[in-house]
């Protein structure tokens, strides 16, 4: 993980991703977009523009795929994760 | 020993209790029902459960939920109840769970009637549901072995981690004998290695599906390696004036019980008839029948209460080294033990 | 824990690191479709077991459908289970494990369609466990057929023309039905349709597993559900149709929600000690006398059969004579004629009395006929054996034998239950007789059974079927000796 990345953020597994889109319409932000790159298994990935997110957790949840999304949110210490 | 004059299917239940059974899970049809009211009597005096499922189907089901959580449990049902039970069957010996289930066989097809009849043979012992799969099937033929034997496939059950039947009609399970009480079993087996019981460590799964066909052929083969080993050590056969039987007669359940009367009257005619009952269905008892073949015998007369399903299997058995006569009763008929003898005489010209 | 309190949201502990019962390379990932709301249920589902910290005590059975794989995923116990079995097989598997948290997981083929009787009984009977009940209007796992749920004029591959409900009936609401019964404690629906309906999604399962983990009964979440593949759509627009198509059909509601006022279930720990097994089974009290047998007896061997209307203790005279010829340590055994005949009036028994093993149990050729009426004389006279014995019931049969080469004992027995003032006590009467005719029992050593073969009854009616016994004894002896 980026550690200068600001909090909150969502981090995607592009490998994951299906490539649904439900996160990319369900981000109060608009911070998520469809990448015009292809994954491994021939998906169009979700990609985080890198800004922007205020951790509302919406893309987690309609996430259909378990370990596709991850948010982390404002108050998040990385020691946690360990 | 205490002893107590009881119904075969009370003796069922009490073979159950004493066996460690933990649930009772079924639906009422005559002549199977009274195991169903006896285990709703007597499983709640021990705290153990008794329910009475919205179908054989939902029974059979439940005994793969409980099985699957390592309890010894038990279902009771008749011909078309059986019918509806074949599938979940297939699942449980899939899965490989131990249960318990008895079948006191009424007439069919169809609805038929609540006679006594064996035609439920052929759905029992070829594993009447979906797929490869076999069940162990014992057949008492006395109160004293519907106790007996229900515990015993209790123990075969977890041995092998397979289905077993009880199987017999409606006669041995309305009968009324003495049964000797045996003592209850004091252990049980640890299923933990698979058996789930909601705590951390028994997070197994209980399941049928293989998806990769090399996968789902591997299991098979081992099934298949289990019944070997079943036919090898579980054949269980009562021999009765076979020592200088010149005719031997075949039959399981009640005609075997008519055949022992028949043979008292054929010895009083001078007549050798002795006889070979199975007691276990499946394994068949292949070599022993096999072995009669050899024996210079005037015949073999398979003594059934369904259309041939039994002689059937004693031909393959015979393998055209010999082949049995077929004397059978249907439709709710007991054979006699007279109309045997006759047939005897008729068929052996003794 | 509430969700604002969490600094991370990730793939939560209710669900497997490694998918290892997953066959194939890709065991970090699901074999849902994108967009599909399996999985979004999944994980709402696998957040409460964390959350609540029940993962370990959780049992998942999985259906037959697109979620046939659910045990791919959690790391709770598994049972994948046959097609609309789930209700059924989660009832013994909560049975068993009282303590776990139970979860049957379905769709709506599955719940609806061919396991729509065990999903009632199951929730009639108040189970402690929780349904998930994932209806996305269509069968997913078979290519997208029609499924009970199917909306009015929807298009799948088996209503080509669309559902026309006149011929494939009505998408049934089934929030609606289990609402009928009395013994759920919340019924509710919910959607996915959009983020405010998944988060109240989420509050209801997690509601519901709290109900399984505090054993308040049976918790029933439906949940609309995108099933872009069999729609034939993209994720986002599958949302829009919920919202459009199934809402109007499947409004979402909570339907009842009475698991605060609801008490613990609570089950019976099963008795498994040999010693209390024996005790419960009252192995001590069981008859053990051992009386002598009459080496003069005129009969040493019967093959009986009582028969006469029900009601004339046919049953209880055959089962009196059994029991104590057990007590003379005979073998013995007793046959009812049994089915619709059990209804129709008359009733007939078989009972064999002998010191060898016993044969057949059916007196096919009996040795000694008690015909307490016409019918009766008249089937069985004819069925006795040469030099057989018939006692028959003078007080309902007026006709006499008409064979020539058998004993005979008209008895009136029905004359003498009456006497003494029961017709009921007629079976003793006849036990009493055989004893006399046979010469096997001894009147004296019936009576000393008599407490055992009456046990529970008061103490008056033992001493009636005393007398009867008696009486039929006594009869006999005076009257053909
Ligand atoms: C006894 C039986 N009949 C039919 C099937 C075939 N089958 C598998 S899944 C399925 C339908 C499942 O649909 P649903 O419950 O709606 O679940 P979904 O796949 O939509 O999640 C059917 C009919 C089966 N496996 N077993
Ligand atoms: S957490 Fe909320 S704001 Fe942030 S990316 Fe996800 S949906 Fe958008
Ligand atoms: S919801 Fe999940 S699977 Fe769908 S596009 Fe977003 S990250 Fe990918
Ligand atoms: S077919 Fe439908 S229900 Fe099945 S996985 Fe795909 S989207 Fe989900």
């Amino acid at each position: 993980m980026n550690e200068n990345r600001k909090y909150p953020f969502p981090e995607i597994d592009s490998d994951i991703c299906k490539g649904c889109a439900l996160c990319v319409a369900s981000c109060p932000k608009d911070v998520l977009v469809i990448s015009e790159k292809l994954n491994s298994k021939g998906f169009h990935y979700s990609e985080y523009v890198g800004d922007g997110c205020i951790g509302c957790g919406n893309c987690y949840y309609v996430c259909p795929e378990p370990s596709a999304v991850t948010v982390y949110m404002k108050n998040y210490v990385p020691e946690e994760v360990s | 020993m205490p002893r107590k004059l009881m119904k075969g299917n009370h003796a069922a239940v009490y073979g159950a209790i004493l066996a460690g059974c933990k649930a009772y899970y079924g639906y009422p049809i005559t002549p199977a029902s009274e195991i169903a009211e006896s285990a709703s009597a007597l499983f709640p005096k021990f705290g153990r459960t008794f329910l009475q499922a919205e179908s054989e189907v939902a029974a059979i089901n439940m005994v793969y939920g409980a099985a699957g959580c390592g309890q010894r449990v038990l279902t009771g049902s008749s011909g078309p109840g059986i019918s509806l039970k074949q599938e979940g069957l297939s699942y449980c010996a899939a899965s490989a769970l131990p249960c318990v289930v008895i079948d006191i066989m009424r007439g069919g097809p169809g609805l038929g009637n609540i006679g006594p009849e064996q035609s439920d043979y052929n759905q029992v012992i070829k594993g009447g549901g979906h797929g490869n799969y076999k069940v162990i099937v014992l057949a008492p033929n006395s109160a004293q072995e519907m106790c007996d034997l229900t515990m015993l496939a209790f123990e075969l059950a977890d041995k092998y981690r397979n289905p077993v039947f009880v199987l017999t009609d409606g006669v041995i399970g309305q009968m009324m004998e003495v049964v000797e009480l045996p003592e209850p079993v004091t252990e049980l087996p640890d299923k933990s290695e698979w058996a789930i019981y909601g705590t951390a460590d028994s997070r197994h799964l209980i399941n049928s599906i293989y998806l990769d066909h090399d996968d789902l052929e591997q299991w098979n083969r081992e099934l298949m390696k289990k019944y070997a080993i079943i036919q090898k050590n579980e054949v269980r056969v009562e021999e009765y004036r076979m020592d200088d039987a010149e005719i031997v007669a075949i039959g399981y359940g009640s005609s075997s019980r008519v055949l022992r009367s028949a043979i008292g009257i054929a010895r009083e005619r001078g007549i050798k008839l002795g006889m070979l009952r199975p007691i276990t269905l499946f394994p068949f008892p292949v070599d022993e029948i096999a072995e009669l073949a050899d024996r210079g015998l005037k015949g073999i007369l398979t003594v059934e209460m369904s259309d041939g399903q039994l002689v059937d299997d004693v031909n393959l058995a015979l393998s055209g080294k010999m082949i049995s006569d077929l004397h059978n009763r249907m439709g709710g008929n007991v054979p006699t033990a007279l109309e045997i003898c006759e047939k005897v005489s008729e068929l052996y010209g003794v | 824990m509430i969700m604002a309190q969490k600094t991370v949201l990730r793939k939560p502990k209710g669900f497997i690191d490694v998918y290892r019962h997953k066959p194939g390379a890709e065991k970090d990932r699901t074999h849902y479709c994108p967009g599909c709301g399996h999985g979004i249920i999944h994980k709402l589902i696998a957040e409460a077991l964390e959350d609540f910290d029940i993962v370990e005590k959780t049992i998942i059975i999985s259906p037959v459908g697109c979620s046939v794989f659910a045990y791919y995923y959690f790391h709770t116990g598994n049972l994948q289970v046959p097609h609309g079995r789930a209700p059924a097989v989660a009832t013994s598997v909560s049975r068993a494990n009282p303590d776990s948290v139970v979860i049957s997981y379905q769709g709506d083929g599955d719940l609806a369609a061919i396991g729509g009787n065990n999903i009632l009984q199951a929730a009639n009977r108040g189970e402690n466990m929780v349904v998930f009940f994932v209806n996305n209007a269509i069968y997913g796992m078979t290519g997208g057929q029609m499924a009970p749920t199917t909306l009015e004029g929807q298009i799948t591959t088996t209503t080509p023309y669309g559902r026309n409900v006149k011929t494939d009936g009505y998408p049934i609401q089934v929030c609606e039905i289990i609402n009928q019964l009395t013994a759920p404690v919340y019924v509710v629906r919910t959607s996915l349709h959009d983020m405010p309906n998944i988060r109240k999604t989420r509050a209801a399962v997690r509601k519901a597993v709290l109900n399984a983990r505090d054993k308040k009964g049976f918790s029933f979440v439906e949940i609309l559900s995108m099933c872009p593949s069999g729609w034939k759509m993209d994720s986002v627009p599958a949302q829009n149709w919920i919202k459009e198509n199934m809402i109007p059909r499947f409004p979402l509601d909570t339907f009842r929600d009475i698991s605060e006022d609801t008490p613990a279930i609570e089950r019976p720990v099963p008795v498994m000690d040999p010693d209390e097994v024996k005790k419960i089974l009252g192995y001590s009290v069981l008859s053990d006398s051992n009386f002598e047998k009459n080496p003069d007896a005129a009969l040493e061997k019967v093959a009986l059969r009582v028969a006469g209307f029900g009601g004339q203790g046919i049953m209880s005279a055959g089962i009196a004579l059994a029991n104590v010829g057990m007590e003379y340590g005979y073998n013995v055994s007793w046959l009812p004629s049994y089915g619709p005949e059990m209804r129709g009036g008359t009733a007939n028994c078989s009972v064999k009395i002998q010191e060898d093993t016993i044969g057949a149990s059916e007196c096919t050729e009996p040795n000694l006929v008690i015909a307490m009426n016409q019918p009766s004389l008249e089937k069985f006279e004819k069925i006795l054996v040469p030099e057989g014995t018939l006692i028959y019931n003078t007080t309902l049969i007026n006709i006499e034998p008409s064979r020539g080469d058998i004993k005979v004992y008209p008895i009136p027995i029905t004359g003498i239950a009456d006497e003494l003032g029961d017709t009921r006590v007629q079976s003793m009467v006849n036990v009493g007789a055989f004893a006399a005719v046979t010469g096997m029992f001894d009147p004296g050593e019936i009576e000393n059974l008599m407490s055992f073969l009456f046990k529970g009854k008061p103490e008056s009616v033992i001493k009636l079927n005393e007398k009867a016994v008696r009486k039929g004894y006594e009869y006999v002896k005076e009257n053909f000796s």
